[in-house]
Parts: structure tokens; sequence; C-alpha cells
């Protein structure tokens, strides 16, 4: 701040007297005694910073308000309104009235994309935190409205790139609900397999990143072997190994293929003694239980505040898991458990983790033994395509074929909210038609942008290595959160 | 005090009651802005503890959509998604917000939550919602011009060698 | 007067394969993971598709201490400048590698918020197609960049005209384009800007091979 003019002294014959620089703080050094005893020129710390429009009374930390610290916090650093804001709930030794601002990001080592994290540090402690997101903002929105929906899945697809098809299917849903079909048993048994896969390849790999992010590298390269093979069975049915493009609208691309079941029997009894070790190496380990128990708590009312939700949510103790609660596919007719938590602490967010993997091979193979026969895709005319052997054969499998592919199908307007619950939490998709073959507007609520609201409630009051421990356990994953 | 509702299977369409639109029964409400805050806080001291999803839509292009009676079409709505755990259910609130004043009331105080969501209403949309504590930009640059979302901002599609005429798409 | 007047005789000859050679066997990338391509990326690092049989398996955080940079993902209007910056902080020889169709060309976001290919901002060594690229086709891009620092001159890493005689930047092309126009590639004898050699080692599909091929135009059988 530059003095445009000799600054005003209000009548306070201290407060003006020349200084070199404008914004020098003036008045006696402040001991830790007297921080809110008055000073001699009347202020509260005695601190005086002279601005261009006059001097301006510092007042120290401690003696600022909850309300008048929600208003600071929120120009620069925020912290969530949920929470009275009261220094007193840190016990770590404050070290001096002193705070840095530090930058992480968005290119760190932590391997969570590109998140930006603003830290106020007194000392090693966090006392605030900003998440700044926007650096993979790729306006997949915007390109949804440009694109058929069949063409949509292949957009959508790459938002959460860890769990792909959860953001397929839960656009195929809503797509479906505006259609209004019916959707086919098998159909929705295909989708729940892939699904479950999904969720078990997603937390290996937050394992794995988790793992190494608090420093041990050999569980990176476990949770990497075992999610390949669950790849390498993605890629046989669906032909990539990441962003599938697989559940589209009206039922899945194609059936799966022969010998699947013994695929999936192999992956069910490969991983599920794996995990046995995983628990092993990591919660058997005192280095792993000091890292991540008591860190990055919060409770249940704050949670639902934030809208948290996911593992995150069931830590607290809240037992909300959409599977469960609001069964969308089949998951009234499997028979898992939902994974809970007690101290909403990182500890408890990896064993729900850990064990949801358990639930999810455990529903695997129930599905396994449970699938029907039938049609993988509804066979409604104006949905599906026809299947390509009749191409060569009929024109008019050629014109509906290109019709369905070129100009896409026409769905009735309305307007729907349909909500999945992603290994993140829940992923939402609220999807207006206007009649046409394009969504007239498709937003995804990503669990991710959601959950990085709780970031600054976790790492307060916590290290800064903690930090690291928190963010990796609310396992963001940037491609939904910026979309 | 009177208020717009709807509870179709879906809103707005014609759709059988299959097993998934029995499931994504939702009700509607259109509050108008002044009810706004109010009717959320309504729901939230009635059991809805959680702001699922805040996102907002620009209906220049589509403005002949079915509402009911005695809701004034705006350019924007503003449309809110409350979950209720207890209950185990949804309810949408949309609100109105015209173009000329796209000014919303925000829903911070009532729940924390909505606040990244209300700031990526802002940057893309440009619908300024009042007593947010940083209304600030949070997917784009700070700098940038313009919110993309809204139906006259054009894609940005660069013309590419091997496509002919930029068509529709 | 330099480096780039020097005759190789026998001994500078050999110094500069020992430091070509160097270079090649202990590349260390820079994180630059940005989206899915940053999980193939890792999957490379990872067990099944080792790169630590390349020397690369040590992701350097600081890019004062990497030599390549991988770009992986999509890069947004609000990233460039920090991509530009990273580029900027890390220390001669430095090699780019853009992976996936994103970081190449815009992919199939052709947008306002992406930046169209990411040799808009920094100059590309080599491009690796895919979406996401499997981990084999990430490998072949870093083979064929290993091949080129290996049959460049130490003091000209990137020829003057880039693509005049780019027959080891258009590695991850399918060879099933065969029938294309001339892209480029170098044929044996054909004058260039003289840093190519005559036969390059690179060869456009598989593996390098230690002697040197006739290099073959695209669409005979081998």
């Amino acid at each position: 701040m530059s003095e445009a003019e000799p600054p005003d002294d209000h009548g306070d014959p201290d407060a003006h007297a020349p200084s070199p620089h404008p914004d020098t703080v003036q008045g006696p050094p402040v001991s830790g005694d007297d921080f809110l005893s008055p000073a001699p020129d009347g202020t509260a710390t005695g601190l005086i910073v002279e601005t261009s429009e006059g001097g301006q009374e510092l007042s120290s930390r401690s003696a600022t308000d909850a309300g008048e610290l929600r208003r600071e916090v929120g120009a620069v650093l925020r912290l969530p309104e949920g929470v009275a804001i009261d220094p007193s709930d840190i016990d770590v030794e404050r070290t001096d009235d002193e705070t840095m601002i530090i930058n992480m990001g968005p290119q760190h080592p932590s391997t969570h994309g590109v998140l930006r994290l603003m830290f106020e540090l007194d000392g090693e402690t966090v006392l605030r935190t900003k998440p700044v997101i926007g650096y993979l903002h790729t306006g997949m929105e915007k390109t949804a409205e440009e694109l058929t929906y069949v063409q949509g899945s292949t957009n959508v697809t790459r938002m959460d790139y860890l769990s792909p098809l959860h953001n397929e299917l839960v656009l195929s849903l809503a797509v479906e609900a505006l259609l209004g079909v019916e959707m086919p048993p098998r159909s929705d048994w295909i989708r729940m397999l892939l699904v479950e896969l999904n969720r078990v390849s997603s937390h290996l790999m937050w394992m794995a990143t988790n793992g190494m992010d608090l420093g041990s590298t050999s569980m990176m390269i476990y949770g990497f072997r075992e999610r390949e093979m669950i790849l390498a069975f993605f890629e046989k049915t669906t032909g990539l190994r990441m962003n599938h493009n697989f559940i589209r609208p009206g039922g899945t691309a194609a059936d799966l293929p022969d010998g699947w079941e013994d695929d999936v029997t192999i992956i069910c009894d490969t991983v599920l003694p794996r995990a046995d070790e995983y628990d092993e190496l990591l919660t058997g380990q005192p280095v792993f239980r000091q890292r991540t128990e008591g860190i990055g708590g919060l409770s249940a009312e704050e949670a639902l505040a934030l809208s948290l939700t996911g593992p995150i949510l069931r830590s607290t103790g809240v037992p909300w898991d959409l599977r469960r609660a609001m069964p969308y596919l089949r998951y009234d007719e499997v028979d898992f458990d939902v994974i809970v938590g007690t101290y909403g602490d990182n500890f408890d967010r990896y064993s729900i983790r850990l064990n949801e993997i358990r639930e999810s091979i455990r529903i695997i193979r129930q599905i396994v033994e449970k699938m029907p026969a039938g049609d993988y895709r509804v066979q409604d005319k104006k949905v599906t395509p026809p299947p390509r052997g009749r191409i060569d054969e009929s024109m008019e499998a050629l014109i509906h074929h290109f019709k369905v592919f070129t100009e896409g199908f026409k769905v009735p307007e309305g307007e729907v909210y349909i909500a999945t619950e992603s290994p993140r939490g829940e992923l939402g998709c609220y999807l207006v038609s206007d009649g046409s073959p394009k969504p007239y507007r498709m937003h995804i609520r990503g669990p991710s942008f959601v959950n990085l609201q709780g970031l600054p409630l976790m790492m307060r009051g916590g290290l800064l290595a903690d930090a690291v421990a928190v963010c990796s356990s609310v396992d963001p994953v940037m491609g939904e959160v910026d979309r | 005090m009177h208020l717009a509702h709807a509870r179709p299977g879906v809103s707005g369409s014609g759709g059988s009651s299959t097993r998934a639109s029995e499931r994504n029964r939702q009700e509607v409400v259109f509050p108008t802005r002044d009810q706004y805050v109010e009717v959320v806080r309504a729901y939230r001291d009635g059991g809805f503890e959680m702001c699922a999803d805040l996102c907002s839509v620009d209906y220049l292009t589509h403005p002949g959509r079915r509402l009911p009676e005695g809701v004034a079409p705006e350019r924007f709505e503003v449309v809110v998604n409350l979950l209720s755990l207890s209950q185990v259910k949804r309810v949408r609130v949309r609100l109105q917000v015209p173009e000329s004043d796209s000014v919303a009331p925000s829903l911070f105080e009532l729940y924390p939550g909505v606040e990244a969501m209300e700031r990526e209403a802002y940057d893309l949309f440009g619908i300024v919602f009042a007593g947010h504590p940083d209304m600030t930009r949070i997917l784009l640059p700070e700098d940038w011009e313009g919110h993309p979302l809204r139906k006259d901002y054009g894609v940005g599609r660069v013309p590419i060698q091997f496509k002919g005429a930029p068509g529709p798409r | 007067m330099g480096l780039e007047d020097l005759q190789h005789n026998f001994l500078t000859g050999r110094l500069e394969d020992l430091v070509k050679w160097a270079r090649t066997y202990s590349m260390w990338p820079a994180t630059f993971g940005l989206a899915c391509c940053a999980i193939e990326m890792m999957s490379v690092g990872a067990a099944d598709f080792d790169l630590a049989r390349f020397g690369m398996e040590v992701f350097r955080a600081s890019p004062r201490q990497a030599d390549l940079m991988i770009v992986a993902g999509r890069v947004s209007q609000k990233m460039a400048p920090v991509l530009r910056q990273v580029y900027d902080q890390m220390m001669e020889p430095k090699w780019v590698l853009s992976m996936g169709v994103c970081a190449s060309t815009g992919g199939m976001f052709n947008n306002y918020a992406i930046v169209q290919g990411v040799d808009q901002i920094v100059p590309v060594d080599v491009y690796a197609p895919g979406c996401p690229p499997t981990p084999e086709t990430l490998m072949h891009a870093i083979l064929t960049l290993h091949e080129k620092v290996r049959t460049n001159e130490i003091t000209r890493r990137t020829p003057a005209e880039p693509a005049a005689s780019g027959a080891v930047d258009l590695a991850g092309l399918a060879q099933d384009q065969g029938g294309d126009t001339d892209d480029g590639r170098t044929h044996a004898g054909e004058a260039t800007s003289g840093w190519t050699p005559d036969r390059p080692d690179a060869v456009h599909l598989g593996t390098p091979r230690r002697n040197p091929v006739i290099a073959r135009s695209v669409g005979e059988p081998l």
C-alpha cells in the first residue's frame, strides 16, 4: 500500500509518526503477557499500521471473535461456517503470533492430481487451509451439451477417472429415467458387476496412493498389482483399461465375454487374501497407526453440514450408503454390510475402504451366482442400435444404426436427479432435457468437489505432514472436482 | 404462503411408472426469491440434514419449459437438491432468477456445504449469491471474463484441419 | 567456435557416446500427472510394466532434479502457466513427452477450457497417442525418446527444422496408416538437416535395435 496523502490521524497524536514504509507497525513491542491489556494509545494491543486511510489498529488473533474470524477468513482463507471458530480448539502450543502462508501445489508429488492447497501455518501447525481448484477444469458440462446421449458417456467417464464406470452408470440411469424404459435384469446385473469391480479397483488404487503418501512404497506396488488384474478383466470385457464408455443409456455396449465367471472368481479369490495381507501390512504397523489414528477427525454434524458423503460420512458414524438406503440397480437383492466408523479420523476411513473391498468381493461373488440370462440392453428401437451383424443384411438396420449414432435418440422433455454411491461418495447427475437428442443441461454432482470442503476442518490443528495424510484420506479425484 | 409444487414421477415427463421412476419420485417446489431461504430453512428443520447438490440452469434457448401455474419462468434457475437421511427422501427446490437481476440469496448460513457449489454456479453462470462469504471464481482463472455455461457463450471450438464445415458437432 | 564446430575424433566421439548413454539410461521423469493419463503413467511405474528397468522409476517431485517432463493429461487454461513454469525450472538437457491425446492436441475436449496441445506452451519431443495410452504405448514412446537422445549430437538437442526429418518424433503413430503422405521420414542416403544420421537406429515399429537398420517407408513388409 502506498501513501497517497498524509494520513489523517483521527485526533490520535501517537498514530501519526513519520515512518519510512507505510506498512510499518508502530507501537511498543508486545509481549505475551500484555496481549490484551490496553496499550498507552488506547488500542487493545498497541499495534498501529499506517495506511493511506489513517492509522489502523491491529488486534491480535486471540482477541478476534468468531464472527470476525468468519468474515476475515471468507476473503482469503476459509473455514466452514458450521463450526464456531475458536482458537482454543487447537491443543498444540502456539509458538508465536506470526503465521506463515505457504502454498502446496498444483504440481506436487502427492498423487492426487492438480490440487493446490494454501496453508496458514504457525510453525508446523496448520491453522487455516484453502483448497484452490480449477486446474483441471475441462468444461465437460459444456461439452456434454454438444454431444448426444450416446456420446455422453465418453465425456462423463473422464470425470472421475479412477472409477469411470460409476460416472457412466449415473448418466445412463438419468437418461433411462427420463426415457421411462424398463431395463432388462441382465443389464442391471452386468452393470452391478462392473461397478463393484470398479469400486474394488478404485479402493485398491486409493490404498496404493495412500500408502505411498504415508511412506509405504511397497503398498503402492501391491495395490497396482491387484488393480492390473481387474484392469485386464475390464480390457477383456470393455476393450479399454480405463475410460471404458461401456455403460450406455439402454444397457451396456456388449455382453460379458465367455468365461467371465472364471475370470471374476479368480480375481475375487486373489484379492481377498491379499486384502488381509494389506491389513497386516498397514493396520499391524505402529507407525501407520500413529500417523492415521486421531488425525483429521470430524464429527457427524460437521460432516452433514458440509455435505460430505461416502467413506468420510460413514467414518463419522452415520451409516449412510446409497446402495442400502436408496437402492438402484439390484442392490436390494444382494447381501452386503455397510461399513461404519466411529471417530471420523484417517484410520477409520482407511479401514472403511479396506472393508469395502471385502464387501464388494462378497457382492461380486453373489452376482456371479445370480446373473440371469437375457438381453444386455433394452430392446427398444428408439434407443438401442441394432446388432452389428444385421447391418450387413438389412438396409433398415443400417439406417437405424446410422441415425442412432449420428443424430442420437430423442429423450422426452424433463429433468431428473439420480444419485449413486461411487467410491468417493454420492455421485449425482442432474439432467435437463428439452426433447432433443442432446442434453440441455447435464450437471454431475462430483463427490470429491464437495468433500474438499471438509479439508480445512480436518486439517486444522494438525501438523503439515498430517495435512498430506488427510488430503489423501479424503481421496479427491480432480477430474470430478473440476470437471 | 403459497408455494408452487410439482410431484410427477420425473418432473415434466410423462414417463411410465417403471421401477426406476418409482424410485426417483421427488417432490419439486418452486419458491419465489423471497420465500426461498424460508422454504429451505423449513426443510432443514423438518429433517433434511444435507444439501446434496446446488446447480443452475440457463433456460435461454428453452423458454417454453413446463412449469406449474403461478411460476413465472426466468432465464436462470437455481436448483437445490436436499437430502433427508432420517426420512430417506429427497426434495428439489427450483428458484427462478431473472437475467436482469441475477442475484439469489445464499444458503451458506443454513448449509455450509453449499459454499463451493454456489461459487461454481457464480463462476459458470454469473449468478451472484448474496451473503456468501467468498463470491469468487472457483474453476476458471481469476481473471477470466464471461460465464462459460451460459447459452450465449460459445463452446470455444478451435477449427481443426480434418473436420469440414464447423457444424453443430 | 564452440562444441558444434568440433569434428569428432576418436576421443570426443567416444565421450559423446558415453554422455548420451548416461543421459538415456538415467532419465528421471518429473511428476506432471494431471488426469487419467497420470494413472496410466503410475501403472507404468508400478510392477507390471516396470519403468525401473529403464532407470526411470524415480519420479522426481522437484523439476530441478528431473530430465523428462511427461505431460500426462489435459492441460487447462489455469494450469498452462504452471506448466510453463515447471518446464522453465528444469535444467538442460530436458525433454518433454506429451502423453495422451489431450496433451498432444487437446483430445476430445475442443473447447474453451483446454489448451489445444501442450506444444503451444512447451516444445515437445515425443507424442504418445491414446486416451489414455496403454502402458505399452507409453513405454514405446519413452524408448523412442531414448533413441532420439542416443542418436543426436549432444550439442543440438532439438532439430533445427522440427518437421523436416522427424522420424523419431512420430513414434506411436499406428503402423496401419500405410499409404499416408510422406510425413517426413528419412530414407537412407537422403540429405537432411545434418543432425540425423543417415541410417537411424530407431525403427518406426518395435524395439530399437542395436545394429542400424535401413530405414523403410511405411507399408513395406518387414
